[in-house]
């Protein structure tokens, strides 16, 4: 019933989340119960390497909630991303324990190595993965949520507004880069042992992050179907095509654009801190406002105001990114330059939206061809 | 390289002091020639004779005493049989000790004069003096400042004969500095440290403040006299370094002013987010590195002109450049700024990578012309003569490009095309050649802004990286199509950035600028100067 309601009669919602439990089904399975030297053997750098785009999906769709739903273009969304990121090394940190190379029980390294006596007031609570989990979602909720108070509350649009997220992202990273922060400067948070007692090294563990950062796609973006079907969602568009009628016809706008902007910064907080645990290291560099833009280019190869679009540009982008930079690094910042320019001048729509429409037309010029009357096809269905 | 300078002065005047006392043939001259050569003679005696012929050497005014003192503590002052004393320069070469003269031969029985701890401190103690009544004002000055920060008691008595017999005001103020310190330091009576108190504090810089805070034992009418003194001198000195912040925020505006000048055409008024404008400034560095690459190669007399040819040049390849991305890219997405946005950041990658790859990720070296290097002080500043320029050349393209805009046919196209485009179409006007044209000036000045920054900025591929965010700062803070809103929005970026870096340090000054800023902008969206009329409404 509720299935139901939710994907309509659009195919590609079950089409999407089918993919994703195949894949993930398949690798995990090929990774752990396949020999090392077999053919079929998925290696374990591998799993962590599809982990982290799908971490990079979750930021992509946090990204499509906003930008292709209310037309919010935020360039600092890498900020949400780091902050979760950085309350989860927090908790990785102090999980290290003794462990670490000064052996001080509590205190990180690089603490120690600043000749700190104690542990910050902000530390405190980050040994409790609950307490870690709950900040996760909370720290950029919460900055999300004032930011865009007062951004909303006084019409902050359009370019002004991405402006001044790329300048939050940018002020964050400054101050990210700060020992006197107590973040770990420049090299930021690394070197983590174990989560909730498992050694984050072993195949099994990463599998296991693996699995998670797949079910956190699908609950991310069954949660956005989800908004974007319901009243609110309708609403949601209507503020994105024409914001002063749906304010003239009585809907408190802001209210909307800040419950959306607020859901949509949990959301890529959520991605950080699963993103921070499968490749090891959080550092400022994650702020910079070019990782931010290159999240919303995502959105808009795969398709703005289309989930799956979302998820599979940032699967796809980050892809070409890893077999570019392997093969023809000097070549990768064209390629992405020139996706940029590409994908807004000729595919608007992006691959999700453009593909079927592709084969749309291809089929009826077949259709033409073969000398039948082209009959008109059914209007299908906007690609949602 | 002062020090240099001066330590060749004072080698000039060394020289024309030995001229002179070979020249002076008078009766005084042959008077005092006379004490030379006695107290010369003591260097062939005992040691109890040496030391009391360097102390005799010290307040002889011997112009080649400080070579024959060196020489001693080098073993290269030679005594001859005869009593005659020669010594050996670095170089090897034979100086007659009383003219300075060089002298084929070392005399008959030469022996190297000797010297033990003892006479190496009194050595040491005569250089110190020696200088004080040294005949060039340089070398006085310089001593009168090391007896200032090392309050030798026992150079009271010299500096006071020094004192007396002084002429120069400046070398008179630095010995009566030095007194005031010995004075201080010394077991004088009240007043008298009290009338040195003053002297110090005239002076009014760390130096006196850090003499004056470690006086020792003060009476407490002294202590009081300190304090004041003290408290005076540091007010000046904030005041100083006040002015001085102040300065470096004008000269951080005016480099603001120049990145964002071009911002402030193409986005002011056109509307056009251009994340590829730090792109069009790099191009103008880069432009800059070829200028002068060639004329170091083919013409270095021309070294000078480097920034006069490579200005209009620059103005062209970015302005080139510019009109290029506007019929290729932007022209297709106006009315869309947040594609235009996307499309111009890729495109800033693009060339940031083409500019890699054909000059190399490394900073390249772009020279300062001999007017544009060294600096100049203004009573407790020092100012460089780049930053200077920047700051006047900034206004003059600021001014240059208001005339542009409201007194040239060109400009009152672009603000008709700006206000009403459909209007200013059916008037004539060729709407998207203005448009062209408009985004290749903004271009342009961006290019001249590159020329500009290549003077004080590495020169690499992330050149204009570092300019994007604060260009659009300022651009938005200053309110959107509005020059003057520009120049205060920058240099208000700029000195408030500056004023608080002693306060909160670089980067905590610059975050609390970009927070202030996006407060601000939340308060008032349209900047400072917001455009009023329908116009805005599109």
């Amino acid at each position: 019933m509720i299935m139901k309601r939710l994907f309509g009669s659009d195919a590609m919602a079950l089409w999407f989340l089918a993919c994703l439990l195949v894949v993930t089904v398949l690798v995990g399975v090929l990774n752990l119960a396949t020999p090392a030297d077999s053919a079929l053997h998925v290696p374990t750098y591998l799993v962590a390497l599809l982990g982290k785009y799908l971490c990079y999906a979750i930021l992509a769709l946090s990204i499509d909630l906003v930008w292709g739903y209310v037309g919010i273009l935020s360039l600092g969304h890498g900020a949400f991303f780091a902050l979760g990121g950085y309350a989860m090394g927090m908790y990785l940190m102090r999980q290290i324990g003794p462990r670490g190379v000064y052996g001080d029980p509590v205190l990180p390294d690089f603490m120690v190595f600043l000749n700190w006596k104690e542990l910050p007031w902000y530390w405190l609570g980050f040994d409790n993965f609950l307490f870690a989990m709950v900040m996760v979602a909370l720290v950029p909720g919460i900055l999300a949520f004032v930011f865009g108070y007062l951004a909303f509350r006084s019409r902050v649009t359009g370019v002004y507004l991405s402006i001044i997220t790329q300048a939050m992202t940018y002020a964050l990273l400054l101050a990210f880069f700060r020992n006197d922060m107590g973040f770990g400067g420049n090299n930021g948070l690394t070197d983590f042992k174990d989560l909730l007692g498992f050694n984050l090294q072993t195949d099994g563990m990463r599998v296991a992050l693996f699995a998670a950062s797949a079910l956190a796609l699908a609950l991310c973006y069954l949660l956005c179907l989800w908004i974007t079907r319901s009243r609110f969602g309708k609403v949601l568009i209507a503020v994105r095509d024409a914001e002063s009628r749906t304010r003239f016809m009585g809907y408190r706008v802001e209210g909307y654009k800040l419950a959306a902007f607020t859901l949509s910064a949990v959301m890529a907080g959520v991605a950080g801190a699963l993103y921070v645990p499968q490749v090891g290291i959080i550092n400022p560099g994650e702020f910079a406002p070019q990782n931010s833009i290159e999240a919303v280019v995502w959105v808009a190869v795969g398709g703005r105001g289309t989930l799956v679009g979302a998820a599979v540009g940032a699967i796809v982008v980050n892809f070409g990114k890893t077999v570019f930079t392997g093969v023809l690094p000097e070549l990768w910042l064209f390629a992405l330059g020139g996706l940029f320019v590409f994908v807004t001048l000729l595919m608007p729509k992006g691959i999700v939206g453009t593909v079927p429409q592709l084969l749309d037309m291809m089929r009826s010029r077949k259709a033409q061809n073969a000398g039948e009357t082209a009959k008109p096809e059914a209007p299908r269905p906007a690609a949602e | 390289m002062v020090i240099s300078t001066l330590s060749r002065l004072r080698r000039l005047c060394l020289i024309a002091m030995a001229i002179l006392t070979l020249a002076g043939a008078g009766a005084i001259g042959q008077a005092r020639a006379q004490d030379v050569q006695d107290t010369l003679k003591l260097f062939s005696g005992s040691y109890d004779d040496i030391q009391k012929g360097i102390e005799a050497l010290a307040v002889s005014g011997q112009p080649t005493a400080i070579e024959i003192l060196q020489a001693l503590t080098d073993n290269r002052l030679l005594a001859g049989a005869d009593g005659s004393l020669v010594y050996k320069d670095a170089a090897g070469a034979l100086h007659d000790a009383a003219t300075g003269t060089v002298v084929a031969a070392e005399p008959a029985g030469a022996k190297p004069v000797r010297a033990n701890n003892r006479i190496r401190r009194a050595v040491e103690a005569a250089l110190g003096q020696l200088t004080l009544v040294s005949p060039d004002p340089a070398k006085r000055l310089e001593a009168a400042l090391s007896v200032f920060k090392s309050k030798d008691q026992t150079a009271l008595p010299l500096i006071e004969t020094a004192l007396a017999r002084e002429t120069d005001a400046k070398v008179k103020t630095a010995l009566e500095r030095a007194k005031a310190a010995l004075v201080l330091y010394g077991p004088g009576e009240e007043p008298a440290k009290l009338a040195a108190v003053e002297v110090i504090a005239a002076q009014g810089d760390q130096d006196a403040l850090a003499m004056l805070a470690a006086t020792p034992s003060p009476s407490p009418a002294l202590a009081a006299a300190i304090k004041d003194a003290s408290d005076a001198i540091e007010g000046r000195l904030a005041l100083w370094s006040g002015v001085q912040s102040f300065y470096y925020g004008i000269s951080l505006g005016s480099v603001l002013l120049l990145a964002a000048i071009g911002l402030a055409i193409t986005f002011g008024v056109m509307g056009v987010i251009n994340m590829a404008h730090g792109e069009m400034v790099m191009i103008g560095a880069y432009t800059t590195f070829v200028v002068q690459d060639i004329i170091r190669n083919s013409a270095p007399w021309l070294f000078d002109y480097s920034l006069a040819i490579a200005l209009p040049l620059a103005f062209l390849v970015s302005g080139a450049v510019g009109i290029l991305i506007e019929r290729v890219i932007i022209r297709f997405l106006y009315g869309r700024p947040l594609e235009t946005l996307l499309a111009t950041f890729g495109l800033s990658l693009v060339l940031q990578q083409a500019v890699r790859s054909l000059f190399g990720p490394t900073n390249r070296e772009v020279g300062n012309p001999a007017w544009m290097s060294g600096a100049f002080d203004l009573g407790g500043l020092t100012l460089t003569y780049n930053r200077m320029w920047i700051i006047v050349f900034s206004i003059v393209v600021l001014f240059v490009l208001m005339v542009v805009l409201r007194r040239t046919a060109f400009g009152l196209q672009m603000r008709a095309v700006t206000q009403n485009r459909r209007m200013a179409g059916s008037m004539g006007i060729r709407t998207n050649w203005v448009d062209m044209l408009t985004f290749g000036l903004g271009s342009g000045i961006a290019g001249i802004a590159g020329v500009a920054l290549s003077q004080i900025d590495n020169v690499s591929p992330n050149l204009g990286q570092g300019y994007i965010i604060d260009s659009f700062m300022v651009v938005v803070f200053g309110g959107v199509g509005n020059l003057w809103g520009t120049l205060v929005g920058a240099m208000t970026l700029g000195i408030t950035n500056k004023l608080l870096e002693p306060v909160a340090g670089a980067v905590l000054g610059k975050i609390f600028v970009l927070v202030a800023l996006v407060l601000f902008i939340q308060r008032k969206p349209r900047g400072l100067f917001p455009q009023k009329g329908r116009a805005v409404e599109r």
